[in-house]
């Protein structure tokens, strides 16, 4: 399904039909949020990660600590290792704008009830009040930052669409079951380093260059694993630099602005090198090895057959993993770099997001999400691969997911967004037909291989000898999945050079 | 892109409405009101669903299909969420049914959630324990007081959002009454107020109820009766009662109807429009035994078994427990809620104005935290019969021209306002109440415009009012969302679907759906309501009137249900009169002269 194809499917269905008749718009907008919302309100019913599980809990006990630490100790001593700040007790190893964040919800916890953050005494502290304290602090980050990213990002790039056919694909985009899932009942705060990256999206792709380059720092600043879109930010931003009539001049500006903001951001811990160095030290943790847990990226699946761990050592493995993650993502980068259009940049985020998952070192099974987003974004050029990437990524993190007792979340969101997607793009089962053999094929691999996995999960008993073989041939079939995903999505960006450069470059109204 | 082109074509697609009418080579999950779209492509499919949508494709139900899938998602989301002690009293009478003889199914008292529903009710809890048993065999152990293993909540949880099925027939069974090839947008937006009602979510499956299964059995009760089947309906409502009681409320509106329009046949063959065909009409014997004899038979079925042991008297005491108070623990948004707060205002004003002095026995009650169950002050205390005679009183009117003009919108009108009067000044009426007011409220709501007014202010405040009973910090922003995103589609629903019926020059009534400036303020003050009584008051008066916010709520809600009741009552009054405010008048007379042919 291409993009006019997406016009008239869109325009076909009764929802966009509906408001766009009846004028609608702004009342639809609210309601998408509002569903969208309440979704994400329900899924943080059910357990986060690692609920009443001492000594460590999980990802909402760092998060928590992290509110602790930052509000009883100061700057200097957030990354340091003291007696009242134990590093291997969920030391703080996320940038310097999270640790203001964890502050400024470590105040507003304070004002409510100070035993939620208190200093050491609060560890594990979970009572009816504080989770839904928690639980508010990500609801209300998701609607102030990652919703109007999404809304933005519609009204501004996607001014070929009419504005109820904005709202439909930001429905879609916002219903994306693998975010609400990690963010909502997980639990970690994603929706600020996205939303603040798609901003930065919104922003260069509208040629507002200086503020898409702040905001992406600031975005890198939240989370260090926003570094996946920097290959394609970089190009995109020297290809049009280059192509303009003062490249130096608009390098060196963007220059600035990027040291200014980082300076900015690391202000209180600019004292000395050691100081910076600690903290980067937190934030690269070369120590913690190749890959953790069963990750759905191409070391965790060679491992299978090959003991990478055994036979290689860690520097080296290092040295071999950002080659790998190099080689990955040139061809996208040069080409964009060569390139820029709107779409290609669209096409690189993916390609340079899906190159460091697959081949970088030190992967969370949970960084998939950091393709999803831009993957998501394609749904206004190429749906249909968009949808099932959405669903394979939310497929691949399953385990983690059962683990924190969200599998039935985890199937009510997958469904959710099927049935919106099948409404929104009017797909009916006589579609299907008039499918390529490809796009058949595409369909039932992708549905054999989904139910096969979950069969297996609950049906099958793996042998003494090889405990984890439902995890592995989780991590194995999804890395093969996002392996030909890459593929394709590197051929379509070249694909997109044939192409005369005004029919693929998505108009401004 | 241009919103010129769409306005141009959006005459073209007006010739369509009111609805929805299906693209028959594309089933999706919504009928189609009407397509207008900017781009060519679009337009062109508009024009062959225009040609070739007579023939109405089976698509209302896929759509219908794909609410329930919605709904049931939902309902499956909120599983983890907040329980109230009423699961834990339906638990003690899955126990009670499953464990202990008939005879002592009213008499056991080891819980104090004894069994306080009539015996049909106390049959189904009997039949769903038989499947409970198997679940964990612990659930049905009458000593095993607030037992509530995993198990045994997925279990009841299951067990409401299943019985729900009961709803979704029902609504589907109302709706094939009416559904041509004009109304399939009208019977599905039915099919949304009533499968996704947020007062359901909220109360049957947050709280914990049944009340979908019972408003099912409602429900095909008024669709037997639209579709000409008075004595089906007239049993199936006698077996409503047998599993709730609380549904007499609705009775006068049934038996009016029911004596008049089933046990009395139209002399002539006119269709009873005026006051002297009641002169004209003759009483069939044959109807009322039938009648008589079914409902009979049914209380005997309900009752009989327990008569036979003697224990009618003791059935009856657990049934109709008027040891309550005139108020619940939380004033429903009801006339006595407004009444108390006034005596509270006089309690305060009084001494102030130099009236009477300050009472002193009333300072511990007014800084308690809940609004209690306190007796009047400066106001009379009221009585139970007093309730009562009010109560009858306000239904009178409406029961009149209901004798007068026994049509199906009539009777569906005096069902609503039945409930209304109940709810407004019965005796210790339950805030939860309000969902038997808002479901019947539904399917009148897309008759005419103003029904839809006074259904989407019912509806806005009627389910505020119910977001206090899930009062756990956790499903603050799930209870909020739910009624939000509610109020928001019945607003564009009927929205869409007045405009479609004001620009269709066949249907009758072409009046706008659209609020007044003060209606919109109404709406508008909600946020000023929830920012006070959420945010305001605890944070800068937490220790001053700790009952202030919850009053606040329950007054500015009455006010909006009042106001609602009044307005719909006034014109239903007038409904029979003007013709052209009925858009389906042929079914009622179609059936009234059919009857007795």
């Amino acid at each position: 399904m291409n993009s006019m194809e997406l016009q008239s499917a869109l325009a076909s269905s009764s929802f966009v039909a509906i408001v766009e008749q009846e004028r609608l718009q702004s009342q639809a907008a609210i309601l998408v949020a509002t569903l969208a919302l309440l979704v994400r309100a329900a899924v943080g019913l059910y357990p986060h990660s690692g609920q009443a599980t001492p000594p460590m809990y999980g990802d909402y006990e760092a998060q928590r600590h992290w509110m602790e630490i930052t509000l009883h100790l100061p700057p200097a001593e957030w990354y340091h290792n003291s007696t009242s700040n134990d590093l291997l007790y969920w030391g703080l190893d996320y940038p310097p704008l999270t640790a203001y964040g964890s502050w400024l919800c470590g105040a507003i916890a304070h004002f409510f009830d100070p035993e939620w953050v208190a200093l050491d005494t609060s560890r594990g502290f979970e009572s009816k009040s504080s989770k839904a304290f928690m639980r508010a602090t990500v609801l209300v980050s998701d609607l102030l930052i990652f919703f109007p990213a999404v809304f933005l990002f519609c009204r501004q790039i996607l001014a070929d669409f009419t504005r109820s056919k904005q709202i439909a694909i930001a429905f879609m985009i916002l219903l994306q079951p693998g975010l609400i899932l990690i963010d909502h009942g997980h639990f970690q705060y994603n929706c600020i380093s996205l939303g603040l990256a798609l901003l930065a999206i919104v922003a260069v792709m509208r040629d507002w260059d200086i503020l898409g380059s702040v905001l992406f720092c600031l975005s890198l600043n939240y989370k260090q694993m926003s570094l996946y879109y920097a290959p394609a930010f970089f190009s995109f931003l020297l290809g049009k630099s280059l192509q303009s009539a003062h490249p130096v001049l608009r390098i060196a500006a963007l220059g600035v602005t990027v040291i200014a903001t980082f300076a900015l951001c690391w202000l209180p811990f600019l004292t000395s090198i050691d100081s910076v160095a600690q903290v980067l030290h937190r934030i690269f943790p070369i120590g913690r090895g190749l890959f953790e847990d069963k990750v759905a990226n191409v070391w965790c699946a060679v491992s299978v057959l090959i003991k990478l761990r055994a036979i290689f050592e860690q520097a080296l493995l290092v040295r071999i993993s950002a080659i790998c993650t190099l080689l990955a993502i040139l061809p996208s980068s040069v080409n964009l770099a060569l390139r820029p259009s709107q779409t290609g940049f669209l096409y690189a985020l993916v390609n340079s997001s899906l190159g460091f998952f697959l081949f970088s070192y030190q992967v969370h099974e949970k960084s998939i999400l950091l393709v999803a987003l831009p993957a998501s974004l394609l749904l206004a050029s190429d749906p249909l691969n968009a949808v099932f990437f959405l669903l394979l990524s939310t497929a691949s993190m399953f385990p983690l997911l059962h683990k924190d007792g969200l599998a039935i979340p985890y199937a009510i969101c997958i469904v959710f967004f099927v049935i919106v997607v099948l409404h929104m793009l009017n797909v009916s089962l006589q579609a299907c037909q008039h499918l390529t053999t490809i796009g058949k094929l595409q369909l039932a691999a992708v549905i054999v291989c989904f139910s096969g996995l979950h069969l297996a999960w609950y049906f099958y008993i793996p042998p003494a000898h090889l405990p984890h073989a439902n995890l592995l041939l989780f991590a194995v079939v999804s890395c093969a999945s996002f392996v030909l995903f890459a593929v394709y999505f590197n051929w379509r960006q070249w694909q997109l050079n044939g192409v005369p450069t005004s029919t693929h470059k998505l108009k401004h109204s | 892109m241009s919103s010129s082109s769409s306005r141009a074509n959006s005459s073209a697609g007006a010739a369509l409405t009111p609805s929805s009418l299906p693209s028959p080579s594309s089933p999706s999950f919504l009928p189609t009101p009407a397509s207008s779209s900017s781009s060519s492509t679009s337009f062109s499919s508009t024009m062959t669903t225009t040609t070739t949508a007579s023939n109405a494709a089976p698509l209302g139900d896929s759509a219908s299909w794909a609410v329930l899938l919605v709904a049931t998602l939902v309902k499956l989301l909120l599983l983890p969420a907040y329980r109230s002690t009423d699961f834990e009293v339906h638990r003690n009478w899955l126990a009670i049914t499953h464990s202990l003889p008939l005879r002592q199914w009213y008499t056991e008292d080891t819980s104090q959630w004894t069994l306080d529903y009539p015996p049909f009710f106390a049959w189904f809890e009997w039949l769903m324990s038989q499947v409970a048993v198997l679940v964990d065999p612990a659930i049905v152990v009458v000593s095993n007081l607030e037992y509530a293993s995993s198990a045994t909540v997925t279990f009841q949880r299951l067990s409401v959002i299943v019985t729900d099925i009961v709803l979704f027939y029902g609504v589907q069974q109302y709706v094939n009454t009416f559904r041509g090839n004009k109304d399939l947008y009208k019977s599905f937006i039915v099919t949304i107020f009533i499968v996704l009602n947020a007062g359901l979510l909220l109360v049957d499956h947050i709280h914990f109820q049944y009340n979908g299964i019972l408003n099912g059995v409602l429900l095909l009760s008024i669709a037997a009766i639209q579709k000409g089947h008075d004595l089906i309906g007239g049993l199936l409502f006698a077996v409503l009662l047998n599993l709730k009681h609380i549904y007499l409320y609705l009775a006068p509106a049934y038996f009016v109807f029911l004596l008049r329009h089933y046990c009395f046949a139209a002399a002539s063959s006119g269709s009873g429009s005026d006051a002297a065909s009641v002169q004209r009409s003759r009483f069939v014997i044959g109807n009322f035994l039938r009648l008589g004899a079914g409902v009979a038979a049914v209380f005997a079925l309900s009752f009989g078994p327990f008569l036979l042991e003697g224990q009618l008297g003791q059935l009856l005491s657990r049934l109709f427990p008027f040891k309550r108070g005139l108020c619940h623990a939380y004033w429903a948004p009801n006339f006595w809620a407004l009444y108390s707060a006034l005596d509270k205002v006089l309690i305060y004003a009084g001494p102030r104005l130099g009236l009477w002095p300050m009472p002193e026995h009333v300072t511990a009650s007014m800084t308690g935290g809940l609004v209690g169950d306190v007796s009047h002050v400066v106001l009379p205390t009221v009585p139970p019969v007093a309730t009562m005679v009010l109560t009858l009183l306000f239904m009178l009117p409406i029961l009149v021209v209901l004798w007068r003009r026994p049509t199906m919108p009539m009777f569906l009108r005096s069902v609503v306002v039945c409930a209304y009067a109940s709810f407004l000044f019965g005796w210790h009426v339950h805030e939860k109440a309000i969902v038997m007011v808002v479901l019947p409220m539904s399917l009148i709501a897309v008759q005419h415009a103003n029904d839809g007014k006074w259904f989407l202010l019912l509806s806005a405040s009627g389910l505020y009012s119910l977001l206090p009973l899930i009062f756990e910090p956790r499903e603050f922003f799930v209870k909020h969302l739910i009624v939000l995103s509610y109020v928001l589609l019945v607003y564009c629903a009927l929205r869409v679907l007045f405009r479609g019926l004001a620009l269709d020059r066949s249907s009758g009534s072409r009046a706008p759906f659209r609020l007044n400036r003060l209606e919109k303020a109404y709406l508008f003050g909600f946020a000023a309501v929830e920012l006070y009584t959420e945010v305001l008051h605890p944070i800068f008066l937490p220790n001053w009137l700790p009952f202030l916010p919850l009053l606040l709520t329950s007054v500015y809600c009455s006010a909006g249900v009042h106001y609602t009741f009044v307005r719909f009552y006034n014109e239903s009054l007038h409904h029979w009169r003007a013709s052209n405010l009925s858009p389906t008048p042929s079914i009622s007379t179609s059936n009234a002269s059919k009857r007795h042919s």
